[in-house]
């Protein structure tokens, strides 16, 4: 009988850099670092011609304006060929009207989908369920999303990660719970007595001294 | 190939990045402003353009070489 070797491979984390890849796109042979400097989307989808799929990359679509204000690119993956690939944006375009303006890696040796560990056995052996790495301009991962195969995902909730990061970037500031762009935003935890007793001071609005918002 | 036909002809993109360089552009950053392609298409263009010796890296920016003057005149 013959053994099944499985390799371990250590999932990409938070914080980390973004594992590089080359693969064959709908916009031709991409890397990685080609990226360098903008904000990227890389997320997976099951499979071409299918439904829950065909409605995210209308949607993807439709905040692509959106997303490249904020200078972010999108960039697809799935386990199929380019040809698949062409073939079904060409037939999104043709029934709907909405042209998908981003490129899709056509992962069929799974080095991608495998290296972000995007393919998970309990929902499919062959098909990529619908992962969302959000990697920033050094190319650090900063957020990751894992949607189940049945369950389209959220743009706005994208697009709120987007302003939500850029805003505690430029702002060295976090956000809390259902944070939108322009509501108050979370001063970072005070780190001594001291300076728990200081910010109780400076006029913030404070539930207490670990729970200050700021308007920006 | 995004950049090059079948028939060895560059592809409209390919075309816009030649005449960038053309015009005395060589960096990645200021093609992609002239010709409003995103970078990271005129990034891996430029790598496919000098795959196909029309161009030649150096130092980060891209130079037109003969071959690739020819193509687009």
């Amino acid at each position: 009988m013959e053994e099944v070797k499985e390799q371990i491979i250590s999932l990409p984390r938070l914080g980390e850099s973004a594992p590089a890849f080359e693969a064959v796109t709908t916009h031709g042979v991409l890397k990685l670092e080609d990226f360098k400097g903008t904000w990227l989307i890389l997320f997976s989808h099951p499979a071409d011609f299918t439904p829950v799929c065909t409605t995210e990359f209308i949607a993807f679509a439709e905040i692509y304006p959106e997303l490249q204000k904020r200078g972010v690119e999108l960039l697809g993956l799935s386990v199929d060929s380019v040809s698949s690939h062409i073939a079904w944006v060409r037939n999104v375009e043709e029934k709907t009207g909405v042209r998908i303006p981003f490129p899709i890696i056509a992962d069929l040796n799974k080095e991608v989908s495998i290296l972000y560990g995007m393919i998970h056995p309990g929902q499919s052996k062959t098909e990529t369920v619908r992962c969302v790495f959000i990697i920033d301009g050094k190319q650090v991962i900063r957020t990751i999303l894992y949607y189940p195969l049945t369950t389209g995902r959220n743009m706005d909730e994208i697009l709120r990660i987007i302003d939500a990061l850029q805003t505690t970037d430029a702002n060295a500031v976090a956000t809390p719970a259902n944070w939108r762009p322009g509501e108050m935003v979370v001063i970072p935890s005070p780190n001594t007595q001291e300076m728990a007793e200081e910010r109780l001071k400076q006029g913030y609005e404070c539930v207490d001294w670990y729970l200050c918002k700021k308007k920006l | 190939m995004a950049c090059i036909s079948p028939d060895g002809k560059p592809t409209e993109s390919g075309a816009k990045m030649l005449r960038a360089l053309k015009s005395g552009l060589g960096s990645p950053e200021e093609i992609a402003e002239d010709t409003g392609l995103p970078l990271f298409r005129v990034r891996s263009g430029l790598r496919e353009l000098a795959q196909a010796g029309l161009t030649i890296p150096q130092n980060g920016n891209y130079k037109l070489t003969d071959k690739g003057a020819e193509l687009i005149e």
